[in-house]
């Protein structure tokens, strides 16, 4: 057990992962001496060589399209994405090939494959280093999307995402890299994709959410705690599958609910939350259900105050709960 | 001896041709009756797929395919029935059980990988294969192919550039028919020929008439041994001619010339390479007639077991989004 932060579990799960497969490689720009941008790949190309630490032409569609064939053949690679903002290139591949493989094949075929990206923004990226991808990806049945924001549960989805026997995308939230720490058991372990986590137990409002805004949600509720305010926190974890029964429960318990993502707010992830909250847990409202999340402009711009304006932060978010409790 | 194996082999490329068109024709039969949605065609590439297949190593060796490649599936041994199942959608169809259109062929035990319809997806999967197998130190041999106006697509040069970066055994095998639905050649690219580009990736193209099954065969068996050899890629771009419509929802006469049409039907390559066969004296009416006829009631088999097999069960609709 040692305290890491995000990218140290992530780097530890793909060492764990490739000494104890050898059908396991990863496959990306800059992954390989440098050891990623970020360096989350660090370390493994000198301990695992070239031939499984593989630095890819700068293009997308080919570090996707050729993992796919891998995967076909019996391989278990990993595929970085250098930025999520970067991945379109690459859709189709992952969109009309990976996600519908096995169903297109009648289960004939399968593409056990990892794609990790960077997402989210708040750290000065711009418009094409700080987007949040997952609506584009979750809408498409056959593929998983997660997006752990701990380092005990991103090492944890990591090594279940790996061992999965279909695609998933592994979104790694780029705020989160160094700035979330925990501590993080030293074996290898999974936690089931498709099992949300109570980050926080509560009693007079949820916040149903993932990713960075795990962190400003509870940040807010431990402003709302002073004025006793109880505040529940979901943390989805996993996009696809959901885990339905845990949001529903935390309906029926608060009857007031959030629902908080960074991505712009039209038709984004939590468009498909709200919709859910509002057909099955309906009887348990008290309230209509609200969305906090990033603005309907093209991407975060980059200039600090209006990178600030885009984002939903720990005060906004307590502003709406609080508007949300005295509704 | 060497002759016997030679008039052996020759015989069979003959029957998988006779037998691909065969097949193609009852196609479009069952389409005009009401019986099959949609055919898209070999016809006018057998030679091609045929002299490619007869290199490699069925089972052993991969096939990623496109939508033209009935004849090569042949070859690698898909049944004609199964190729019907797949035409009638049936449940049996083992490239998809009815959930694909016809003609995106998928075979597991064959090592032949499931395709889409958006074009050119298929050739990085080739690659990835390729590269499974050289991590591995497998010694199969990739065989991916593609039309021409395909080559204009970015996931085919993404592929090239990285199977000749990693030299790997995969062969990309452009079939050339001249148009891209209605799209003539010289609309889709600036080069006389696609093979051109192989040495832009850093490994050979060669153009060969892709109507000529032994001209295929043999740059094919050259190409099959480098990859073998661990020296890399090679681009065979094989001029053909279709000799259908695109598919059965198209009408070439509304882009074509009748000259144009009339000029083509003199490449038929099965023509030519029965033509060849009887200048060698393999064959003669006789047996012409008798391969013609042993494939006319495999033709017939296939299309009876086929329609009377089971359709899918609506229940099914939801089954392998995941695994199961």
């Amino acid at each position: 057990m040692a305290e890491l932060n995000l990218l140290e579990a992530i780097n530890q799960a793909l060492d764990q992962a490739m000494a104890n497969d050898e059908r396991v490689y990863i496959i990306g720009e800059d992954v390989g001496q440098r050891g990623g941008v970020f360096r989350v790949t660090d370390g493994l190309h000198a301990k695992y060589g070239s031939k499984r630490v593989i630095d890819a032409p700068l293009a997308e569609s080919i570090i996707i399209g050729s993992s796919i064939g891998a995967a076909m053949y019996g391989m278990r690679p990993i595929a970085e994405i250098q930025f999520a903002d970067f991945i379109f290139p690459a859709f189709n591949q992952i969109i009309s090939e990976a996600a519908r493989m096995r169903y297109r094949s009648n289960n004939t075929w399968e593409v056990p494959l990892v794609i990790r990206a960077p997402y989210g923004g708040g750290i000065h990226g711009a418009l094409y280093h700080s987007q949040s991808i997952e609506a584009f990806f979750a809408h498409i049945p056959g593929l998983k999307v997660v997006a752990p924001s701990t380092p005990y549960d991103a090492k944890a989805m990591l090594l279940a995402a790996i061992d999965d026997p279909d695609p998933v995308l592994f979104l790694e939230h780029k705020k989160c890299y160094r700035l979330i720490k925990g501590y993080v058991p030293d074996e290898h372990y999974t936690v089931p994709i498709g099992k949300a986590d109570i980050a926080r137990e509560g009693s007079d409002v949820s916040v149903i959410t993932y990713g960075m805004m795990r962190h400003y949600a509870v940040e807010a509720a431990e402003m709302l705690a002073k004025e006793d305010i109880s505040v529940e926190v979901v943390d989805l974890r996993s996009l696809v599958p959901l885990d339905r029964e845990t949001i529903l429960n935390s309906v029926k318990k608060t009857s007031k609910v959030l629902v908080l993502y960074e991505d712009n707010l039209f038709g984004g992830y939590g468009a498909e939350i709200a919709a859910i909250i509002a057909q099955d847990g309906f009887e348990h409202l008290d309230a209509p259900v609200q969305r906090l999340a990033g603005l309907d402009i093209p991407a975060m711009p980059y200039s600090a105050p209006l990178e600030n304006e885009f984002l939903p932060t720990p005060s906004k978010i307590a502003d709406t709960l609080r508007d949300l409790v005295n509704y | 001896m060497e002759q016997e194996r030679d008039q052996t082999r020759l015989l069979a490329m003959y029957h998988t041709m006779v037998l691909a068109r065969s097949l193609d024709e009852r196609m479009w039969q069952l389409n005009r009756q009401g019986k099959a949605p949609f055919v898209i065609s070999c016809q006018g590439h057998e030679a091609a797929q045929v002299g490619a297949a007869f290199a490699m190593r069925p089972k052993h060796d991969w096939i990623v395919p496109y939508y033209r490649d009935l004849a090569m599936m042949l070859a690698m041994g898909m049944t004609p029935r199964e190729v019907m199942l797949g035409l009638l959608a049936k449940a049996e169809d083992p490239s998809s059980g009815g959930r694909q259109m016809p003609a995106h062929y998928s075979h597991r035990a064959l090592n032949i990988v499931s395709h889409s319809s958006p074009t050119g997806t298929q050739v990085p999967h080739a690659v990835g294969v390729a590269m499974g197998a050289q991590m591995r130190g497998d010694d199969i041999v990739v065989w991916t192919a593609f039309g021409e106006g395909t080559s204009s697509q970015g996931d085919v040069h993404e592929a090239m550039n990285l199977a000749g970066v990693m030299k790997l055994p995969v062969i990309f095998f452009c079939e050339n028919n001249g148009y891209a639905i209605s799209v003539p050649q010289h609309k889709q690219m600036g080069v006389e020929n696609v093979s051109d580009r192989g040495p832009g990736y850093g490994f050979p193209g060669i153009t060969v008439d892709g109507t000529n099954v032994l001209e295929v065969y043999e740059a094919m068996t050259a190409a099959v041994e480098r990859a073998r050899r661990g020296d890399g890629p090679t681009l065979i771009e094989a001029k053909c001619v279709r000799l259908t419509a695109h598919s059965s929802d198209d009408n070439d006469r509304t882009y074509r010339s009748p000259e144009d049409i009339k000029a083509m039907r003199t490449r038929d390559p099965i023509a030519s390479f029965e033509h060849f066969l009887r200048d060698e004296g393999m064959l003669d009416d006789a047996k012409v007639a008798a391969i013609r006829a042993e494939i006319k009631e495999i033709v017939n088999d296939a299309t009876a077991y086929a329609e009377a097999a089971p359709l899918p069960d609506p229940s099914t609709v939801r089954k392998y989004v995941f695994a199961e």
